[in-house]
């Protein structure tokens, strides 16, 4: 079984704090890390691997640094990895990003299986995962939690909906994007540092994955940002400080106040 | 040609394209502004820059970034008009975005002077089609075919693909559902146009006439405004429970096309069953109160207690990261950046500190109530209402005078 993980480096959120004086994103300190998603998708890449064989191959597109993300997935289980980087892929949207990442696929001569995590966490988009399966035209189903079971040439899996899950079923090759509750990720073994150590990790450029310029980076992208800003901070509310029968009486004769009932009503 | 350039000319030394840039691309290494000896200019670096745009409009004042580009060749933009809603629905219902995205419809439709159209595909779906004209939809476009599974998404993207190039709308609509988020993004790579995911706020420019489509990013640290300048239609993906939504009106004047012409391809995907989560206290997305559990619950066993704060006040139980790590409660409880994202009337917070992420996936709450025993925890920042103390006591106290009053 061919399986190619997709993974994004983005900033270690969890570091991210805001500088109240300047309002805006305090960024000293903070590390590069693989997707939190994306790691899901490339442990369940590389149980699939060890279930039924094959390879997982990890793509990534992204700077030259990027290929610590990609060292970081071979540390965790991938065979191999490339690194998708050219200075044509800059400015990328999610439309160009998935156009140049489904280029990158076919190069590899495809897979039959493609997982990606939900969304990444810096542009909470979740749009390349249908995107790549469009421009490949194979099947996709977004939000899995559960691969139940996997052929040579269909898959069965659980699919994450607002008010429960569907299990549908499914040809291959199929590119999936996982949820958290798929799996709990492995540490790096100390074999999987080692190699990810000596790993070559190729870089493919625009004229590696014979993409149409025109498609690729800024100029392949039909969205364009206007303006960022920060969000305004919501105004600093009324705290209640005492005994518990002080306070919660303090808070609902406010909510009353405010017209706002939150005791269960009679439906 | 770079993509992007400082004019080194024009470059003060300022440092506000430094504090604009959110990837950290810009340093002041560049060549001495001229006749100060103190100050360098600006330079960016092509590996971290994403192009976004956010240092020029910093240096407005100055002009001395600019941003070159040529877009691949998108539609005939004057070919199109109007704008589309996709009309979600799955096991007998209308989606509960739908009316919403019908409201941001109107709004953007009146700012046009133009009508609003139903995309509307599936099986058995005529009743729907009553439906969405009685929200004031000016034209519903239907294929009604029995072999459309509701779950069948690659027929779903193909079918709208299909409507869209015939009918041309210049904006169309889609829930920010794990429907709309996933058959959007297909049918955008499809037609090949621009596609802006969880929009919170969408308007018409003043003087381009273009779609201003605004979302957050970062996990809501960020907010950012985007244009689809040459392409069509101008496509967005809405958050749910953001958008006013649309009020049914009286006497619906629009009118049903079913598009019969149009072929319905054969499904690569299987149903085999839907599974209803059996808590009913699960569907966050959907509920007016929450009460959250975090790492302050402190054993899985009191979770009960926020289960009994719910139940008082008909809502859901949400829990923070820290409390789904834990293994105290299942992800599908998680709120914040990697759980949902909510935006009920009232949300209660207890024995959660406010990390960021989870602020992302709660702060668009109508109103915010903390409990907390650290009166510096960063979730009273966000809090309409605080009370500093311990959930075990206020909590159980809450619950009494909720139960008292009833």
């Amino acid at each position: 079984m061919k399986i190619i993980v997709c993974i994004k480096q983005v900033p270690d959120t969890t570091n991210v704090r805001i500088n109240p004086e300047t309002n805006t994103l305090v960024r000293e300190g903070v590390q590069s890390i693989i997707n939190p998603f994306d790691v899901y998708a490339l442990e369940e890449g590389v149980r699939l691997k060890e279930k039924h064989g094959g390879t997982v191959t990890v793509i990534t597109m992204g700077p030259p640094q990027a290929v610590e993300a990609l060292r970081d997935a071979i540390a965790l289980g991938a065979d191999n990895a490339y690194l998708v980087s050219d200075r044509a892929f800059a400015g990328a949207d999610t439309l160009a990003t998935a156009y140049a990442l489904s280029c990158a696929v076919r190069k590899l001569s495809g897979a039959d299986v493609i997982l990606m995590g939900r969304q990444a966490i810096d542009g909470d988009t979740g749009q390349v995962g249908p995107g790549v399966a469009e421009n490949l035209g194979i099947s996709h189903v977004t939000d899995i939690r559960k691969i139940e079971e996997i052929t040579d040439s269909r898959i069965v899996v659980e699919r994450l909906l607002e008010e429960g899950y569907a299990r549908l079923a499914a040809r291959l090759p199929i590119v999936l994007t996982v949820v958290k509750e798929i799996n709990t990720p492995r540490l790096p073994s100390l074999k999987g540092k080692l190699a990810a150590k000596k790993a070559e990790v190729p870089v493919l450029k625009a004229e590696d994955i014979d993409a149409d310029l025109e498609r690729l980076g800024l100029n392949g992208s039909p969205t364009q940002v206007m303006k960022i800003f920060t969000p305004t901070k919501p105004p600093g509310g009324k705290k209640f400080t005492g005994e518990p029968s002080v306070t919660v009486g303090a808070l609902l004769s406010e909510l009353t106040e405010a017209g706002i009932s939150i005791r269960k009503t009679g439906k | 040609m770079d993509p992007i350039r400082v004019i080194t000319q024009n470059c003060v030394g300022c440092k506000l394209c430094v504090k604009a840039c959110p990837y950290d691309a810009i340093t002041m290494t560049g060549p001495l502004v001229e006749g100060k000896t103190d100050r360098a200019t600006a330079v960016i670096d092509l590996g971290k820059c994403t192009l976004c745009g956010a240092c020029v409009e910093a240096c407005k004042r100055y002009n001395a970034i600019v941003i070159t580009r040529r877009t691949f060749k998108g539609q005939d933009v004057t070919t199109y008009a109007g704008v589309a809603v996709l009309a979600e629905h799955r096991r007998g219902k209308i989606a509960s975005v739908v009316p919403e995205i019908i409201g941001a419809a109107r709004a953007l439709a009146t700012a046009r002077s133009t009508t609003v159209s139903a995309i509307l595909v599936g099986s058995g779906v005529r009743t729907y089609a009553d439906e969405l004209l009685s929200y004031g939809i000016d034209e519903v476009w239907m294929i009604d075919d029995p072999s459309i599974g509701d779950f069948d998404e690659d027929v779903q993207a193909e079918l709208v693909s299909e409507i869209l190039l015939e009918k041309k709308p210049e904006i169309f609509l889609g829930g920010g559902t794990v429907v709309g988020r996933s058959l959007l993004p297909r049918v955008a790579a499809r037609i090949l146009t621009g596609l802006t995911a969880d929009c919170t706020e969408l308007s018409i420019d003043a003087e381009s006439q273009l779609l201003r489509q605004t979302r957050p990013a970062f996990g809501g640290n960020i907010m950012a405004t985007i244009l689809t300048q040459n392409h069509r239609p101008q496509m967005a993906t809405v958050r749910h429970k953001v958008m006013t939504p649309a009020e049914k009106v009286s006497e619906p004047k629009g009118r049903v096309v079913e598009l019969k012409h149009i072929p319905v391809p054969k499904s690569k995907l299987e149903f085999l069953e839907f599974v209803e989560e059996k808590s009913a206290t699960v569907n966050l997305v959907e509920a007016d109160v929450i009460v959250s559990g975090g790492r302050g619950i402190k054993d899985p066993k009191n979770f009960a207690l926020i289960e009994q704060l719910a139940l008082a006040t008909g809502g859901a139980v949400g829990a923070s990261r820290a409390a789904v790590d834990a293994g105290w409660i299942p992800y599908s409880h998680q709120v914040g950046q990697t759980g949902k994202t909510v935006k009920p009337t009232v949300y209660i917070a207890c024995g959660i500190s406010g990390a960021i992420q989870h602020l992302a996936g709660m702060k668009g709450s109508d109103m915010i109530i903390a409990i907390n025993s650290d009166p510096n925890a960063p979730i009273f920042d966000v809090a309409h209402y605080g009370i500093v103390g311990d959930l075990f006591q206020v909590v159980p106290e809450l619950i009494r005078r909720l139960e008292a009053a009833g």
